[in-house]
């Protein structure tokens, strides 16, 4: 788990004098789960193409093994990829997309077969070898694609937002699906997604990245319980992020009034971001509090509600089980391990404040509900 | 399904232009120029056109594989290109079709006769004068030029629309760039490469005004012997029979064409 297999060592790319990678630096152990995560624009299909061999970068070293592979194209690399829509053949059928890189690579047809079918089994499509890929669902395709990138044995295998296409529950599944495989498979898995859900469930280790910089490299928990700054926390999960002075370590002041809390190594009333996660909030009546405000918003999610309190003009998020009406005056409590303190970083002041907040916040991606029925047939 | 009363013009059209002619050329076929009664004495003289439909098939095989082998690769150039270029290039290709058919072939001739710019240039060099024009081979240059743009077109088309993902996933999956061409672009430019050829040859083996310019006495296509029928023998009967067996010959033609490149049966109807 813990060799170093790719690094990828102050890469900039810019195109027409666009920079759209600046100075990444990153390294990829074998058999590692890594998924790099972002909004869209951020350079994180780049990053992909770079280990790829698709795309050279104007400046910096890929090195594969300790060796590096700037020049190398992509055919001579121990490199498959899963594309965005999948771009399996149209004239070949399902059995010939899949033998094609084995048939690329002059292996006899006994081995050739004995491998595809192997490969047909583990991604759940026995049966299927001569059907054209064009009648194939999404989820089908998608699997036909995952078994002709990884029939070729790759030490590394990259998906450039292989889910994206897919509906909802679809979607989930395949997750799943996907981190079997790999674990079955025991190689490096490099995944691109601007899902946040999506990264936290399968990743062994998250690239968070926005404008061409990586923002933040850690293990989910890590990624979700100690973002580094404003963005980090408002792109994985939801967060209410305020402004606060640290007066000493572990202690901290917002709104006026000093919590205590758990992090440390600040400077004496350095302005720092507070970040308390929507879930983390305790109700308590309005006299009990340690800061109390009005419910303006309710929406119910299904498993909590989504509440917007007003503590003196600044709008929260709240998610709770216990039913608030609108206009309900409330008290909170914060624990010391609820409160996360942020370096201040140019991101400060941009997210966390839920002011202008509506009920469409959270997933834009979903509108795929439509093809739902369809792949129905298939679940797993 | 209502809406399907709108191709009816065309249906209309295809009646009035198509079917009718045909039927009256069927008509004409199978009776006697004079007498004007039934008969089967202009398709039983078809045998004595044998070798000029022969000549006229294997003229224009060769210019459309010629146009194939000289077209393909302009096609695949231009596709590459950035979209503006592509639109000149291809405004490039086209050009030569917005002047005179007529006209562009009888430039060829007084380029090539022996009189021609290019025989006086080689004379200057000591050679010649050559034999350039008024043969088969200058019958061919003929069509080559005159109907490469049908080639170019379908191709382009095609090689334009397959997706470039394909391409890098060829190479992903270990292929160089020649194998990226043959197991991957190549097969799937095959529609466009039959209605290219199809487009090239159907015009082709009928053509007359080409032959008569630029061959010489026995490089005589169908389509001129159908033309002196109308003008100049005035027996339309003949000329009805010799057209409707050339017709079916060209039909044959794409027929098997068609059969031998698979299941793309829709690109390739005339």
């Amino acid at each position: 788990m813990s060799k170093e297999l790719i690094r990828l060592a102050d890469i900039s790319m810019a195109y027409d004098g666009e920079v759209v990678l600046n100075n990444i630096n990153l390294y990829i152990n074998d058999s590692e789960f890594l998924t790099l995560l972002g909004p869209s624009g951020c350079g994180k299909t780049t990053t992909l193409q770079i280990i790829g061999g698709f795309v050279k970068p104007t400046a910096g070293s890929v090195l594969f093994d300790g060796v590096r592979i700037n020049d190398i194209p992509p055919h001579k690399r121990q490199v498959n990829t899963v594309f965005q829509r999948y771009a399996l053949f149209p004239h070949l059928d399902v059995y010939d997309n899949i033998a094609f890189g084995l048939r690329i690579a002059k292996l006899g047809e006994d081995e050739i077969a004995r491998r595809v079918t192997e490969m047909l089994e583990v991604v759940g499509m026995k049966g299927f070898e001569e059907r054209k890929t064009d009648s194939l669902s999404g989820g089908q395709q998608q699997r036909i694609a995952i078994a002709r990138a990884l029939v070729n044995r790759p030490k590394v295998l990259l998906l450039d937002e292989p889910l994206g296409a897919l509906d909802l529950r679809l979607r989930k599944d395949m997750q799943v699906e996907l981190k079997r495989i790999q674990q079955q498979m025991g190689i490096t898995f490099i995944f691109v997604t601007h899902d946040q859900e999506e990264a936290l469930t399968m990743s062994d280790t998250i690239v968070v990245m926005d404008k061409g910089e990586i923002q933040q490299i850690g293990t989910p928990e890590d990624i979700y319980n100690e973002p580094k700054n404003a963005f980090v926390a408002d792109f994985i999960g939801e967060s209410n992020i305020l402004d606060g002075i640290m007066r000493a370590d572990r202690l901290v002041e917002f709104f006026g009034r000093r919590f205590p809390c758990v992090d440390e190594g600040f400077a004496k009333d350095e302005a720092v971001d507070v970040v308390i996660r929507p879930e983390d909030v305790d109700i308590v009546p309005a006299d009990g509090g340690h800061l109390c405000g009005t419910v303006t918003s309710v929406t119910f999610k299904g498993v909590h509600y989504d509440i917007i309190v007003d503590f003196h003009g600044f709008k929260w998020l709240i998610q709770t089980t216990d039913y608030q009406p609108v206009g309900a005056v409330i008290g909170i409590r914060l624990n010391p391990e609820d409160i996360h303190i942020m370096k201040r970083s140019k991101y400060s002041g941009m997210f966390g404040d839920y002011s202008s907040y509506s009920a469409e916040y959270d997933e834009i991606g979903d509108a795929a509900l439509a093809g739902e029925s369809e792949e129905q047939e298939e679940g797993e | 399904m209502k809406r399907q009363f709108l191709s009816g013009p065309y249906l209309v059209w295809m009646l009035l232009f198509t079917l009718i002619p045909l039927a009256i050329v069927v008509y004409y076929a199978f009776t006697d120029s004079v007498t004007g009664a039934f008969t089967i004495r202009n398709m039983a003289s078809m045998g004595a056109y044998l070798p000029i439909f022969l000549r006229s098939i294997w003229l224009a095989v060769v210019s459309a594989l010629i146009c194939l082998v000289l077209g393909y690769p302009v096609a695949w150039c231009i596709a590459q290109t950035k979209p503006l270029t592509q639109r000149f290039l291809y405004m490039l290709v086209m050009l030569p079709m917005c002047i005179s058919f007529l006209l562009r072939t009888l430039a060829w001739v007084s380029l090539l006769e022996d009189t021609g710019i290019v025989n006086r240039l080689l004379g200057q060099l000591g050679i010649g004068p050559l034999r350039l024009v008024r043969n088969d081979g200058a019958v061919i240059l003929g069509m080559v030029y005159n109907y490469l743009p049908y080639m170019i077109m379908p191709l382009y088309t095609v090689i334009m629309k397959i997706d470039p993902r394909l391409v890098d996933a060829a190479q992903d999956l270990g292929c160089d760039g020649g194998q990226v061409f043959l197991r991957v672009t190549l097969p799937l430019s095959v529609p466009g490469i039959v209605s290219g050829i199809t487009m090239v040859f159907v015009p082709a083996v009928s053509t007359f005004y080409i032959s008569q310019k630029m061959g010489g006495t026995t490089s005589t296509m169908i389509g001129d012997v159908i033309e002196s029928q109308f003008k100049t023998a005035y027996n339309p009967n003949l000329g009805a029979a010799l057209s409707l067996v050339l017709m079916i010959l060209v039909l044959v033609c794409v027929a098997v064409m068609n059969h031998f490149t698979g299941e793309d049966e829709s690109v390739a109807t005339i």
